[in-house]
């Protein structure tokens, strides 16, 4: 049975901090390091926010849109590696905001930046099946990044929800393949109780982004029968500008097939948040017929990627009831690193 | 003392080798140098392994019985012996393999030079090299080996009114070289503004002025010269080898921009093998730092003190120039897997002097010279190699 996406929503913090400003703190040249990680600014959660009420809000949006009642809602997942607690489901809290519990199975989801994405996939067999009506899939992440480090560049906030479900004429996208590639490949890390995670440097990029990003796009093109110009759209794991760039050139795309789902360089690195905000802002934009490309990264490591077609119904979808991905972008307001401190609990406090 | 011949030569490519570990490399390495002697492993008498810090990079010490271990040379007991003199492993190696041949006691010898630095973090690989300084006196306080090499290309400055332009004719040089090299990391081209324009490392040294972090490894095979023709129409003579030692601190040196290691080192090889420096051909220097190179020049005598940074600038040491340094590329653009350096120099003059470099061939070398330095020059070694 054809699986596809009812509806979605997407939600990105309003706070932004520039690399520049990060470099002038730590005495480096910051603009510099944004401009060659194609990342000019980076989204970061105010002190009421954390992986839940991203969710929550992501998953509100996808509810008004969707014309759905929301007891008809089997599961929620969501996928995030920045969980608020590390034992009590961030799930749980989105099914009671969103009026689905509690006859409904849930559970939170890692897999470093595609958690979200493997969300999708276990929807799709659970509505597939016929188990259920619908599946919500979301990813959500105020992700870390140690005082000085690299990450701190670009570890940004933001999340999205999908309502997976089957019914022809509530689907506004068909997923029509999906395919994953993984390996144990110790890239990136955090371990229990670590407040920062840790991160190969260089091994990051080619054994570990490049060739799970593009092993997993080709061989999806591959069993799809499809070509790089096939696609309308394509979005691709984006830690930074930088990689997907180069991945998309890699695999044959030309970067106007990449422009409405890279985000990176204005909201920075989401993590699990990163390609399902990249596809939210595509559906923003979308046309019946339209074909895209998705293809998520988790360090650790492993790629699901995705091939979507746009249906007739998305003429009708009232994304207007939403907020579009495009607003909140431009919606913005700078802080300093200070303030940044303090909003990301960088400042030990008295007991 | 007998004469000494290289009789085969391998290398694996130079680069962040992910996939692949020490002793594969080591092996891949041994076996394409026992391939090019044809020679088989049972010939082989002893093997000598130039490895600087497998303890820190991969926790793997007793490298030389590892490696002769798993090349299948155990089974014959030979005797495989590590040596260690950080930056100069491998030449010290290629060196101890040669006395071994010289005074009798051995007839084949493989000399192998291998590192595996990828494995740890980029800040690890920083703190291992730091460990070939002066920990009591240089380390413990925060020194790094750039910011050492930075003080002496800063005191150049000053001294000679050098440029950072003219210190990147030394990367932009080797850049270009390593462009015709199969086996470099780096096989492209760069532009001075490049060089110029890089991340600050240490100050005036940016990124392109430094070597990389490498894995790989490099094989020589040593014979006495009376057997050597046995094997090989293009035996390559070891004419001079010598090595010399210097403060193991830079501050304690009497000047800190020349290496009395390198210029002892170089003196004793010329004179055993009855050369002046104006009779060499190709060489390969340490250029682990754009300073180096210049330093280098100036040590073993191919140009006057204070005047390499501009000798370099005018292309005197390019393919084609004076002297033709680093035609593999150097430290810098073939890689630096530290221990693998100093035998990689010696494939690259026996490619040179046997003809084989191909695109970078320095027309008609018959003498080369390689020169291998350790820390911030606590040991050099250079080594004189002709065609026989």
């Amino acid at each position: 049975m054809k699986t596809g996406i009812v509806s979605y929503g997407a939600y990105i913090p309003r706070t932004r901090i520039e690399p520049a400003e990060i470099g002038r703190v730590w005495g480096i040249d910051g603009a510099a390091m944004g401009k060659g990680l194609m990342v000019y600014r980076k989204s970061v959660p105010m002190p009421d926010e954390d992986a839940i009420t991203i969710s929550v809000q992501a998953a509100r949006d996808m509810m008004l849109r969707a014309n759905v009642d929301p007891e008809e809602i089997g599961a929620i997942f969501v996928g995030s590696e920045s969980h608020p607690y590390a034992v009590k489901p961030t799930s749980t809290i989105v099914a009671e905001a969103i009026e689905a519990a509690p006859h409904l199975t849930a559970a939170d989801y890692e897999f470093a930046c595609k958690a979200g994405t493997a969300a999708i996939q276990t929807s799709m067999g659970l509505v597939g099946s016929g188990m259920m009506r619908y599946s919500v899939a979301i990813g959500a992440d105020t992700s870390q990044g140690a005082p000085g480090d690299a990450l701190e560049y670009t570890a940004a906030a933001g999340g999205a929800a999908l309502l997976i479900g089957t019914e022809k004429e509530r689907l506004i996208a068909v997923i029509n393949h999906t395919y994953s590639f993984t390996t144990d490949t110790p890239d990136f890390w955090r371990r229990e109780g670590q407040m920062y995670p840790s991160h190969g440097g260089r091994f990051t990029g080619e054994p570990a982004y490049f060739k799970h990003v593009v092993t997993a796009g080709k061989t999806l093109m591959e069993r799809a029968g499809t070509k790089p110009e096939d696609y309308n759209h394509v979005i691709l794991h984006q830690p930074n500008g930088k990689f997907p760039t180069r991945a998309g050139k890699q695999m044959g795309f030309a970067p106007e097939q990449l422009k409405y789902g890279l985000l990176t360089p204005e909201i920075g690195n989401t993590y699990s948040g990163a390609v399902m905000l990249g596809l939210s802002s595509v559906l923003d934009v979308a046309k019946p017929g339209d074909r895209i490309l998705m293809v998520a990264f988790g360090s650790g490591a492993g790629s699901d990627a995705f091939d979507i077609t746009v249906t007739d119904e998305i003429e009708k979808f009232p994304r207007e009831k939403g907020t579009s991905v495009r607003k909140m972008i431009d919606n913005y307001t700078l802080i300093d690193y200070s303030t940044y401190a303090k909003y990301r609990g960088k400042i030990k406090m008295r007991e | 003392m007998r004469d000494v011949a290289i009789i085969g030569i391998g290398d694996t490519k130079f680069g962040e080798l992910w996939d692949s570990s020490l002793r594969k490399i080591g092996i891949e390495a041994g076996i394409a140098a026992i391939g090019d002697a044809g020679i088989s492993g049972d010939e082989v008498d002893a093997l000598y392994v130039g490895n600087m810090s497998a303890g820190r990079f991969i926790e793997q010490e007793h490298v030389a019985a590892l490696i002769a271990d798993y090349a299948g040379l155990t089974k014959n007991h030979i005797p495989a012996t590590r040596v260690e003199a950080s930056g100069a492993s491998g030449a010290l190696a290629l060196r101890e393999g040669y006395l071994s041949v010289a005074s009798g006691e051995y007839d084949i010898v493989v000399v192998g030079g291998a590192e595996k630095m990828t494995d740890v973090g980029d800040e690890d690989i920083t703190s291992i090299q730091a460990a070939a300084m002066d920990q009591e006196w240089e380390s413990v306080f925060g020194a790094t080996l750039p910011s050492l090499y930075a003080m002496m290309a800063r005191r150049y400055m000053h001294e000679f009114g050098a440029t950072r332009e003219e210190f990147a004719s030394v990367p932009v040089k080797n850049h270009a070289n390593a462009a015709k090299n199969p086996k470099a990391q780096y096989r492209r081209a760069i532009k001075p503004e490049t060089v110029l324009n890089a991340t600050m490392v240490a100050d005036p040294l940016g990124m392109f002025d430094c070597a990389p972090n490498s894995d790989g490894a490099a094989a020589v095979v040593l014979a006495p010269m009376e057997i050597a023709k046995k094997y090989t129409d293009t035996p390559i003579r070891i004419s001079g080898s010598g090595q010399a030692s210097a403060s193991l601190a830079l501050h304690q040196r009497r000047d800190i921009l020349t290496m009395d290691s390198t210029v002892y080192a170089a003196k004793r090889a010329l004179k055993q093998a009855g050369k002046e420096v104006k009779d060499i051909d190709v060489a390969e220097l340490n250029d682990n730092y754009s300073i180096s190179e210049i330093l280098a020049l100036e040590d073993i005598g191919f140009v006057e003190k204070g005047k390499g940074a501009k000798f370099s600038h005018d292309g005197q040491t390019a393919i084609g120039g004076k002297i033709a340094v680093n035609t593999s590329g150097g430290l810098k653009a073939r890689g630096n897997p530290i221990g693998a350096t100093g035998i990689a120099q010696a494939v690259e003059i026996v490619r040179q002097l046997r003809g084989e470099a191909g695109e970078r061939q320095v027309d008609g070398a018959r003498i080369g010279l390689t020169h291998n330095v350790g820390g911030t020059g606590a040991t050099a070694i250079v080594h004189i190699l002709e065609v026989a």
